[in-house]
């Protein structure tokens, strides 16, 4: 099984915007799953995946379960573990602009694109 | 400085058309569903056409067109295949500035960049497969006196292609000249950021190519990519983007049992050994350009050179003269000849560099130049526009880990050889390097030691036809730009022929 970052820190979050698309896509898709991208072209963004379309394994972190209102299961957030790396120190939270594609994530055809807002994790 | 009209516009050398179908079997097919999306220029944020929104459907009928053609076009002889090539590039030199101005309209990028460079390299790129298709030959290998195993290279059949959109037309042509040379026919998904010129490119050409060789059908990832990567009638899949989109796709094609190809990007060391500023001559006016290249599309490039790393004992001066070289780049209307930095691609694009400026701020990076979006005016007033900025910190930075994709530089300092390398192998991409330096040995040992596809040495940003292009580590699985890449649109086929007429003598 994948492992999951020690601690009670919270890692990721979504803003209400962003938690307001995820409760529209899971009305239309089922439920959701987070998995962040690196890389090119629309890397460095989270995609978003009906549940178990993406494979996890492990070679991934699972970053945190994002509690939405209105949504019956929390939504997982997973990373790469060598991402993670590089990654550890910041929060990461999960914001929605407007924006046009970006890999198979699902927000795409709705005109907006989930990005991620980072800050420094306080020790 | 003149610039050219917008498509479309009076004086202008080409238009859009209001819509674009799908282009399957030789010509325009309305989508199933009948649904479309605007598509909006980055130069002023404007739709400009409308496309159609590709899904299943859509997608399965352009495979069967292309199943239709591949047979007959797999059997043509290939110096027929190589006429076809020269034909399109040839057509394209006919029309290669409308072409440059569709694309700089379509993509943001400078028609100074599409004039030389994108449109150019795609002609030639045609222009090499057509040769190297030619001179291809197979092999055969005497066993004993009597046993010969021949080696064919036969095509794979239908293909599909999901092309980025830094590059709109160049890396379809990227995907598209090899594929086509090795006889495949081809379904290819443009990026629904930038999915007009490649049609506008098919208008041009479409006489040239025997309907259902080459198919294109729009849409957005999960709606018509996932079915396209996903099919078991397709029997390879090309991508460049990202890597979570890299996975899955090599998950989908790990059902079928397919192979893939991926290009998935990079976090380019740009290396300054301190002998290049041993002279204030030609080398190092040249490689302060080499330095300045991060900002070359915008940054959107797999290869960037986003992370400039400068030996300890000229570091000041040499990055006090790239600030100078990066703070004379004119950015401005893309279609101006004169502009060198245009518009980001999308505002997603845009958004996701300032939140990168952000982070870096917060992690201790000083910005030395730019940092903030370009707010132009005028028309451009709506468009994506980002002033290029030198950010200067550390290699655990996240501004030094992550693409960014935009005409950002992370510059750090190193104290030595081992110091450079260190450094520049402690990422997790592993495309495009750089290395400056008057010394070759020091040169052939740096490009031997980094870890990465492509070790542009005094040189950066040159993507000719017949150097393989492609990745080591998370950067992907392939190599484009060479005649090695037929070979991933090809099978090989064994003929194990024995000429004995004597029995082995087992039975």
């Amino acid at each position: 099984m994948a492992s999951r970052p020690a601690g009670p820190v919270e890692r990721v979050a979504l803003t209400p915007e962003a938690a307001e698309l995820v409760r529209a896509l899971t009305v239309k898709h089922g439920p959701l799953m987070f998995h962040q991208s690196g890389g090119c072209c629309d890397g460095s963004s989270p995609m978003c995946y009906g549940r178990g379309e993406f494979r996890t394994g492990d070679a991934d972190v699972l970053l945190g379960e994002l509690a939405v209102d209105g949504v019956a299961e929390p939504v997982p957030f997973w990373m790469s573990a060598s991402q993670f790396a590089y990654w550890s120190h910041t929060h990461l939270t999960v914001d929605v602009v407007e924006g046009r594609g970006g890999g198979f994530s699902l927000e795409a055809p709705e005109g907006v694109r989930f990005l991620i807002r980072s800050r420094l994790l306080e020790e | 400085m003149s610039r050219y009209a917008a498509p479309g516009t009076e004086g202008a050398l080409m238009a859009y058309q209001t819509r674009y179908d799908h282009w399957i079997g030789g010509s325009y097919v309305a989508p199933k569903q009948g649904g479309y999306f605007e598509n909006p220029t980055p130069v002023t944020g404007q739709p400009f056409t409308e496309i159609a929104r590709g899904t299943a459907d859509d997608v399965e009928r352009a495979i069967d067109a292309a199943h239709d053609a591949a047979p007959g076009w797999g059997r043509t002889p290939p110096a027929e295949r190589a006429q076809v090539l020269n034909a399109v590039a040839q057509r394209m030199e006919e029309h290669l500035e409308a072409l440059a101005v569709a694309e700089s309209w379509e993509n943001g990028k400078p028609v100074r960049e599409t004039l030389a460079a994108d449109i150019p390299l795609a002609i030639d790129h045609f222009r090499y497969f057509a040769g190297v298709i030619r001179a291809q030959e197979g092999s055969l290998s005497q066993l004993d006196e009597d046993t010969v195993a021949y080696h064919f290279h036969e095509p794979l059949g239908v293909v599909g292609q999901i092309i980025p959109w830094n590059f709109p037309i160049l890396m379809a042509v990227w995907k598209l000249a090899p594929a086509l040379a090795a006889g495949n026919a081809v379904v290819l998904k443009p990026a629904e950021q930038t999915p007009a010129s490649v049609h506008y490119w098919m208008s041009l050409i479409a006489d040239l190519l025997p309907p259902g060789v080459v198919n294109i059908v729009n849409g957005f990832g999960a709606e018509a990519g996932k079915p396209l990567a996903s099919n078991p009638r397709v029997a390879k899949v090309a991508f460049t983007g990202e890597t979570t989109t890299g996975r899955l796709i090599m998950q989908y094609a790990s059902e079928n049992l397919k192979p893939v190809t991926l290009e998935l990007g990079g976090k380019s060391p740009n290396i300054f050994f301190e002998d290049v500023s041993d002279d204030g001559d030609d080398f190092y006016d040249k490689a302060l350009e080499g330095f300045t290249m991060f900002a070359l599309n915008q940054g959107e490039v797999c290869t960037c050179p986003s992370r400039a790393l400068i030996q300890r004992t000229h570091y000041r001066s040499f990055l006090d003269a790239g600030i100078a070289r990066t703070e004379a780049i004119v950015q401005g209307h893309p279609l101006d000849t004169g502009t060198m930095v245009g518009a980001q691609a999308s505002n997603d694009q845009l958004e996701k560099i300032l939140s990168y400026l952000d982070i870096g701020r917060q992690e201790g990076a000083r910005v030395l130049t730019g940092g903030a979006r370009a707010e132009l005016g005028g028309e451009l007033e709506g468009g994506y526009y980002v002033r290029p900025t030198i950010l200067e910190g550390g290699n655990q930075m996240r501004v030094f880990q992550e693409e960014i994709f935009g005409p950002v530089v992370s510059v750090t300092g190193f104290t030595d050889f081992d110091d450079a390398m260190t450094i520049a192998n402690d990422t997790l991409y592993g495309l495009g390097a750089g290395v400056w330096t008057r010394n070759g040995t020091l040169a052939y040992r740096a490009g031997r030691a980094i870890q990465a596809g492509r070790v542009w040495t005094n040189c950066f940003h040159a993507y000719p036809a017949h150097a393989a292009f492609g990745g080591y580590k998370q950067s992907g699985i392939g190599r484009e730009t060479h005649k090695m890449m037929l070979e991933h649109y090809q099978q090989t086929k064994n003929l194990l022929v024995s000429y004995s007429p004597k029995k082995l003598g087992l039975f």
